[in-house]
């Protein structure tokens, strides 16, 4: 049951990754990557990680892809109307090099693959809330808060970049 | 029952995706989709790695990851609208200023 409900979620996810990137509208490219993400959090329930499945949907679901679909709509980008109508040398070196990253981390998996560990006993137990708060903020204070100064001065910094106006004369 | 190697290989053609598309796209906004698709996979290493050893330090670092993720594409997304307002494309090919 579970290993179909992972290879369901699987086809979903590489599915949509590549629908993402083969679309030419680029509004469509954005939903495709919702949906990437919304079946990479269903995968992370599988693992038993349900505090990052319910922030996966939160934050990049969420928040990130609602900024990105501003930015399309503000920007009024057209489509790549010229994407894929000819064959094009730069196309097929990208599937190379795509295909030789795939075969190289293929490998190297199957390198180690019988020291990998068995599933953890006490899997279910990790991924909780509680033991991520538990950890979040007392082992990993300092670096909880020092998050809270980069997301303040990243709204700042692009506050400063986006109202910049270079002037021309 | 699921293996670990499944999850791998799942995290390892999704970032391939994603370099395929940084590399034949040409509107930055997408390309810029593609490399948050290719930080996606690497999360979902780091968390079947650190749910099969049961040890939660792995998730974590994902959520770290996924702050600074969030900061990136705020800053990202903003230098992308500022090359638009001095170039009005943000057609990869067509911005060129800094291009030898």
């Amino acid at each position: 049951m579970i290993v179909y409900l992972f290879i369901l979620l699987a086809v979903l996810a590489i599915g949509s990754a590549l629908a993402m990137v083969i679309n030419k509208n680029v509004v469509n490219s954005a939903l495709f990557l919702v949906i990437n993400m919304v079946s990479l959090a269903g995968i992370y329930l599988l693992l038993n990680a349900q505090f990052l499945a319910v922030i996966q949907i939160l934050v990049y679901a969420g928040a990130i892809m609602v900024l990105f679909l501003f930015v399309i709509m503000l920007l009024n980008v057209e489509d790549e109307e010229k994407l894929f109508d000819k064959f094009r040398v730069k196309y097929f070196l990208a599937f190379i090099l795509g295909a030789a990253v795939v075969g190289q981390i293929f490998y190297s998996i199957a390198g180690v693959t019988d020291m990998l560990p068995e599933i953890s006993s006490n899997m279910a137990e990790i991924g909780t809330i509680e033991a991520a708060g538990d950890v979040l903020y007392t082992k990993y204070l300092l670096p909880f808060e020092m998050t809270a100064i980069l997301l303040t001065a990243a709204v700042v910094g692009a506050l400063m970049i986006a109202q910049y106006k270079i002037k021309k004369g | 029952m699921l293996e670990i190697d499944w999850f791998l290989g799942l995290s390892a053609i999704m970032f391939s995706i994603g370099i395929i598309g940084v590399l034949i796209r040409r509107n930055a906004v997408v390309i810029f989709m593609c490399v948050e698709l290719m930080l996606n996979a690497v999360n979902l290493t780091l968390v079947s790695f650190s749910s099969f050893h049961g040890n939660i330090d792995g998730q974590i670092f994902v959520f770290f990851a996924l702050a600074v993720a969030a900061a990136e594409a705020v800053v990202g997304l903003a230098i992308i609208i500022a090359i638009f307002r001095n170039n009005l494309t943000v057609d990869v090919t067509e911005i060129n200023l800094l291009r030898w």
